[in-house]
């Protein structure tokens, strides 16, 4: 990407005219914009959170599997006003078994963001790999993978994910899946990549047909490049920037896409539990305990925010139409 | 079209040309559609039917007699290999289907879609009556997301910068990252339970009992229309900026056009054609069933009775709701491209 300009003019002007690369004038446009910059620490406050899970729980003295029968009342239900919120359990505790909620929430992250980022990767790494070769070789090829495409299009992947949901963990339990949640999890996770896939493909595709007919390119198969060069020097630098946008909306949406999985039903047992799971959980004491409903809630809403708001940020810092824009 | 007849470029033998042109890609276009449905079909049904779950063995309860369930099985026709038990469903699209003979036979004519052993009725029946639930709910919400999506958009291009725009692109931001089924919860327990504004929805139809529809249509209309407004509100704004970028807005600005002509005949045209395609797939995909929003509400729709056959293992049911949502989505798909053929003859010449 290192395509900064020799000084054009006199040599005095150097100090003045500063020739930078477009990473640098992304990443100056992005600094700029306030909400995005700040979005960005929320996202790696949640993802630390996530890894640091154990430590943070420590310190905080809590356990999400620690059972607190002194926390709830003879119904089973928090025994305070606002789902027992108390110094011990700062965001209350389940109804039923008395576990903390904000140890939940803090392993709950790992969950949700594992399957988001995991997902997101390998949505990533087929779609740019499958839109690249249908792009650049064109022809027969192309003609596969578009078909392939409008087919996986065709269904409707909600559906098909849940109902598909049991026989296939069963299928990856009886492949050496540890049974249980990681075989869940597993399905989840590649079920959503299996119909994510396309939505990148087609975008790479796109860019990668017109990138075909600009001439560097042609520049380079001139100069006789071969297709290593092509697709490593040529193509994919120019493709990350709608790359790196992709990946940073979709993230939200996949994690938001699990929640709504748990919520369906085809979530995990306890007593693990994604923000998801928390959610379709409190729903059955929204009568009881509405505190239950928000916490997680908000969570979600928080950090998917911030996904999108960073996403954002990193479209318009790399889209230099952005800037002309606001010129007018 | 008329603007493309005017140009010079366009005299007699080229315009015909294109008409050919257009003719032969709405074919290609619809027969790539049939083979699709065919292809997604065969996929659907080999699918379902190749999980290790015996559709046999789910007609009847858990003290199902062996005799009865071998009774199904060649009653339902499970018991032919898999080629033949496709070519029948296949043929049962077209020409209706009778499931068993003499006394225990049940007919279910074209289009059948199979027999649901479960609720002891033709699939397509089953569809036939949670299919105008669907197409009400999605109706409704197409037509309420589009006014506001489209309105807000424009409002917060024209007033770019200003606090119009902030206001709408915060909004935004939320609309979209919030999930349509913890929005749609947290509407229906605060306005039925916690305010108690509306009574606890019962659907009815609405030639029956208009208010009982209105009221149970009410919430999850407003619910699916302002989280997808959100999405249509960014497209719209960004849209219509780029648009008052292109030369042919200055050209019309230059020419001393009024601002609200240019906007309205050049800027808006241009903007929204994208748009309209993207609401066509979208409202395509509803209607193929609003899975989230129909159990949030309990709405007897095509979505539901899909999760219900997840729960209940009820197979011909999953297949044919699969099958329609698919035939949903497809048609979207090739009415869209036909209609962008039509209003732009590059897309066709390719």
């Amino acid at each position: 990407m290192n395509t900064s300009a020799v000084a054009v003019g006199e040599p005095e002007v150097h100090g003045l005219i500063e020739s930078k690369s477009p990473s640098r004038l992304a990443w100056e446009r992005f600094r700029r914009d306030r909400a995005a910059v700040i979005a960005t620490f929320v996202v790696l406050f949640f993802v630390c959170i996530a890894l640091l899970a154990p430590l943070v729980c420590k310190v905080l003295g809590i356990n999400p599997l620690t059972l607190d029968r002194k926390a709830l009342n003879d119904y089973g239900l928090p025994n305070g006003p606002f789902g027992a919120i108390s110094r011990k359990h700062l965001l209350g505790v389940e109804p039923g078994t008395g576990r903390d909620i904000l140890a939940r929430l803090i392993y709950g992250a790992r969950i949700s963001l594992l399957v988001g980022f995991v997902s997101t990767f390998l949505t990533t790494v087929i779609g740019v790999v499958l839109g690249i070769v249908a792009g650049y070789r064109r022809g027969k090829v192309d003609a596969v993978i578009s078909r392939f495409t409008d087919l996986t299009l065709a269904f409707p992947s909600l559906l098909l994910i849940i109902a598909l949901t049991r026989p296939f963990t069963q299928r990856l339990e009886s492949m050496g899946v540890p049974e249980g949640n990681p075989a869940r999890l597993t399905y989840i996770v590649l079920v959503l990549s299996l119909f994510g896939w396309v939505y990148v493909a087609r975008i790479v595709r796109g860019q990668t047909l017109s990138l075909r007919e600009r001439e560097f390119v042609e520049a380079a198969r001139a100069s006789g490049a071969g297709h290593w060069h092509m697709v490593f020097k040529e193509l994919l630098p120019n493709i990350w920037a709608p790359v790196i946008v992709i990946i940073s909306l979709s993230l939200p949406g996949y994690v938001a896409v699990e929640s709504t999985l748990s919520f369906l039903g085809v979530g995990l047992l306890p007593p693990d539990a994604s923000w998801g799971v928390m959610l379709g959980d409190s729903v059955k004491y929204y009568r009881a305990d509405p505190t239950y409903l928000f916490v997680p809630g908000i969570a979600l809403i928080l950090l998917v925010m911030a996904f999108n708001v960073m996403g954002d940020g990193m479209r318009d810092a790399l889209d230099p139409k952005s800037d002309r824009q606001q010129l007018g | 079209m008329s603007a493309a007849v005017d140009t010079p470029f366009f005299y007699f033998p080229v315009a015909r040309l294109l008409r050919i042109a257009l003719t032969r890609f709405i074919v290609r276009r619809i027969f790539f559609a049939l083979v699709l449905l065919a292809a997604v079909s065969l996929f659907t049904y080999l699918l379902f039917a190749l999980l290790p779950t015996d559709p046999a063995a789910l007609t009847c309860g858990k003290n199902c007699k062996p005799e009865l369930i071998a009774a199904n099985r060649v009653r339902l026709g499970y018991d032919k290999p898999i080629y033949e038990q496709y070519w029948q469903f296949v043929r049962g699209i077209f020409a209706g289907r009778t499931y068993g003979s003499g006394d225990i036979a049940f007919k279910c004519p074209a289009p059948s879609l199979g027999y649901s052993f479960n609720q002891h009725e033709c699939v397509s029946t089953l569809i036939g009556k949670t299919f105008p639930v669907t197409a009400y709910l999605s109706l409704g919400s197409f037509v309420l997301w589009m006014l506001l999506g489209v309105g807000t958009g424009i409002i917060a291009a024209l007033h770019r910068g200003k606090w119009q725009d902030r206001l709408t692109s915060l909004v935004t931001s939320i609309g979209v990252s919030l999930p349509t089924f913890y929005v749609g919860l947290l509407v229906l327990f605060s306005v039925v339970i916690w305010l108690q504004w509306l009574p606890f929805p019962h659907y009815a139809s609405p030639t029956d009992n208009l208010h009982d529809f209105l009221t149970a249509m009410i919430l999850p209309w407003i619910t699916l229309a302002v989280l997808s407004a959100a999405s249509y509100t960014r497209l719209t704004r960004n849209g219509v900026l780029e648009a008052m970028n292109e030369d042919f807005v200055r050209f019309g600005v230059a020419k001393g056009l009024k601002n609200r002509t240019v906007m309205r005949k050049y800027v808006l045209r241009a903007a929204l054609i994208p748009i309209v395609t993207i609401a066509g797939l979208d409202f395509a995909a509803l209607l193929g069933g609003a899975i989230v929003t129909e159990s949030v509400f309990s709405l007897p729709g095509m979505g539901r009775l899909a999760i219900r056959s997840v729960t209940d293992s009820d197979l011909p049911v999953l297949v044919g709701t699969t099958l329609v949502a698919a035939v949903f989505i497809v048609m979207a798909n090739a009415i869209v491209d036909i209609i962008y053929g039509v209003l732009d003859p590059r897309v066709r010449l390719k």
